[in-house]
């Protein structure tokens, strides 16, 4: 399905909005300004990006620890989401959840999670209810190589089976779980998406470093799924994390020239600058000005968010029903 | 003596114990790290390298990296501990015993029991365990107040490197299941450590770590240096506190801290779990029930609040008990006719 110019563009600017909200956090990370663990989503955007272009805010997501770039592919307002990873009032959970807990509700992202394999159980009942309400929304759980191993998980694809709730498990699989590969640690076929299809799904792969392979898999999967009756689907994407499992990991796992070569070869938002002005779709004039507004937008919203006011002792008792 | 730091202790006490008994295994998350990757295995040793070189050093039969499965990971090291074996688990963050709580409650700790005494289960499960890093409301919780309440659980919450020694070595020769909770603002913290490969703490027995007369301060893990330095700051006013370090909540030492009271008359106990059902509460009504005659004050339990862990600097703050707030604790039951 071809692209419209306006869908083109709108599909790079949020993969570059999340690349670039990633490649700044990476910087002032490193001057201790920012407190607590971040889990940095740069060089999978396409993966969110390419699943989120597809939804409305009535279609929900279940995020992860690294949940940056679906929580901004799903709408998550730029400053709200640096203000709270900065920990800030103003920010999208008031300071309170941080990096690892940015949620939206009214978005349809039901949360980033701390717990590796909390999310997939959650994106069943999201689904089980968008079956209820039968008008055709989804829910969808996104989940890492990692968190497929986790039993909450199997139990949630097999759930979402027996009750044919609306619901996608999209794994991205960047071949790490913190130090740990992945060859290592999933026993089947070293692949996820036949344990899906074990499970009694139907299941697709696609290539996760390229936006285009995401957003056709994806308008099959949801094609798919939205059919009332049809129940769940699951869907594998190889791809690649640009920087360590947390930041100040000292990535002792990867191989000599890895992170130069996925740069260079599996950057998604390169690949996709290189297919669109090949195809002659958009000019580098088009991508050069996003890129300018994209450098902007995330100026802005670090200067908002450290000129934010901070949280006050009194906050700690805010949104609680009881205190003792 | 050696001087080290509370995770070298943790690393230390392991190697040796795995040194001495072939029975030892190590299972946990990254707790090699590197396996299956080009980097190859021994990336990480342990996210708080608490099992660096282990591997290396006695291989992966008994060093064994597993997925992210908390459930089978306690679950296993119960089978490994009903086959003969002593395993040494580890959970990375205390806040993940939610994942795998069904072993561990009714599981682990209850076979002793329920099988009639015919069995043993020799299972150590070792999490990283508290606040004060901004990890927010999933990756700072304190869990004692939950495993100290189940039966059939011993729970170990040292202070000090030389604790952390003395009560791992007992954790692991022991031959009932025992949580070993590591406060992760402590382990860079360095002190001295006994060299005897045969040092133990027994559990149930707390340590005096300052001695007074005028109050008695009870606490453990991170919050203990915070009563230690009331204390300290009281001492030059001519006040003097009884600083308790329980070292295990279960057993738990009810001697030394009603000993204490007895003198002192007054108790403050500092927990870092919310104060419902909180240890707090259990020593303050302990002390209430058992030395009522020696109060002269209402024990006092100083607790955050009962909300989850925030994640903003300031609120984090705020919501731990801190020094100030534990200082207005000793003065106000110090205050009390
Ligand atoms: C229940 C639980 N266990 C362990 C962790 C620690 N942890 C955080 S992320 C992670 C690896 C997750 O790997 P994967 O699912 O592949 O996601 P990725 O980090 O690659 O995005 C681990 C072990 C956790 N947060 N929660
Ligand atoms: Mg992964």
């Amino acid at each position: 399905m071809q692209l419209s110019r306006d869908q083109l563009l709108k599909a790079y600017r949020q993969m570059k909005i999340i690349r670039e909200f990633e490649e700044r956090l990476h910087i002032d990370i490193q001057t201790g300004e920012i407190a607590g663990f971040t889990h940095l989503y740069c060089g999978q955007e396409a993966v969110a990006v390419g699943v989120c272009e597809h939804l409305s805010t009535d279609d929900k997501i279940v995020s992860t620890h690294r949940g940056h770039g679906h929580c901004l592919a799903k709408g998550c307002d730029v400053d709200g989401m640096m203000a709270e990873i900065w920990g800030s009032r103003d920010g999208l959970c008031k300071g309170k959840g941080g990096s690892m807990h940015i949620a939206d509700v009214d978005k349809g992202m039901l949360g980033a999670n701390g717990i590796v394999g909390a999310g997939a159980p959650i994106a069943v009942g999201a689904g089980i209810a968008a079956k209820i309400d039968a008008k055709g929304h989804v829910a969808i759980a996104f989940s890492g190589d990692g968190a497929c191993n986790q039993g909450t998980t199997f139990e949630a694809m097999n759930m979402a089976v027996v009750t044919k709730a609306a619901c996608i498990f999209v794994f991205e699989n960047n071949h790490y779980s913190e130090h740990t590969g992945f060859e290592y640690a999933v026993g089947t076929n070293k692949d996820i998406a036949s344990r899906a299809e074990a499970f009694g799904m139907k299941v697709w792969r696609g290539d996760g470093t390229d936006f285009f392979s995401v957003f056709e898999t994806m308008r099959e999967v949801l094609e798919y799924v939205r059919v009332p009756g049809n129940g769940p689907a699951a869907v594998e994407f190889d791809t690649e994390r640009f920087f360590g499992h947390f930041e100040g990991d000292p990535q002792r796992y990867r191989g000599p020239g890895e992170l130069d070569r996925i740069r260079e070869t599996r950057d998604c938002i390169k690949k996709f600058r290189a297919s669109v002005t090949g195809a002659g779709l958009l000019t580098d004039a088009d991508i050069d000005a996003v890129d300018a507004d994209v450098m902007d937008a995330i100026e802005n919203a670090v200067a908002k968010a450290k000129a934010a006011p901070r949280p006050t002792p009194e906050d700690v008792l805010e949104d609680v029903y009881i205190s003792y | 003596m050696a001087r080290m730091m509370y995770r070298e202790a943790v690393l230390s006490t392991i190697a040796e114990e795995m040194e001495r008994d072939p029975n030892v295994v190590v299972l946990g998350e990254d707790v090699v790290g590197g396996n299956g990757t080009a980097g190859g295995p021994e990336a990480i040793g342990g996210i708080w390298s608490t099992s660096a070189g282990l591997y290396g050093k006695f291989g992966g039969d008994r060093v064994i990296d597993t997925p992210i499965s908390e459930s089978a990971i306690v679950g296993a090291a119960a089978g490994l501990a009903l086959s003969g074996k002593r395993p040494v688990a580890e959970l990375m963050f205390a806040d993940f015993i939610g994942v795998s709580l069904d072993q561990i409650w009714n599981q682990i700790a209850k076979f002793r029991y329920m099988f009639g005494g015919k069995t043993k289960c020799p299972a150590v499960i070792r999490m990283a365990w508290g606040a004060g890093y901004n990890a927010a409301a999933q990756h700072s919780q304190a869990a004692h107040q939950i495993l100290t309440g189940m039966p059939g659980l011993k729970v170990v919450m040292p202070s000090t490197p030389a604790d952390v020694k003395g009560l791992l070595r007992t954790a692991i020769r022991d031959d009932d299941p025992v949580i070993f909770l590591e406060h992760k603002a402590l382990y860079g913290v360095k002190g001295e450590v006994p060299d005897d490969k045969d040092f133990m703490i027994p559990f149930g027995h707390a340590r005096l770590s300052r001695a007074g007369n005028d109050v008695t301060i009870v606490s453990t893990g991170l919050l203990l240096g915070f009563c230690e330095a009331v204390a300290d700051k009281l001492a030059a006013e001519g006040i003097g506190c009884d600083v308790i370090d329980l070292r295990t909540t279960s057993p738990i030492d009810e001697e030394a801290i009603l000993d204490s009271v007895e003198v002192t008359g007054r108790l403050v106990v500092v927990d870092e779990a919310p104060p419902r059902c909180s240890l707090a509460n259990d020593i303050c009504a302990m002390v209430a029930e058992k030395a009522f005659a020696s109060l002269k004050a209402p024990p006092l339990g100083v607790n955050p609040p009962h909300t989850p862990v925030p994640f903003a600097r300031e609120l984090e703050t705020a919501y731990l008990p801190s020094i100030p707030k534990i200082e207005a604790a000793v003065r106000k039951v110090l205050s009390y006719r």
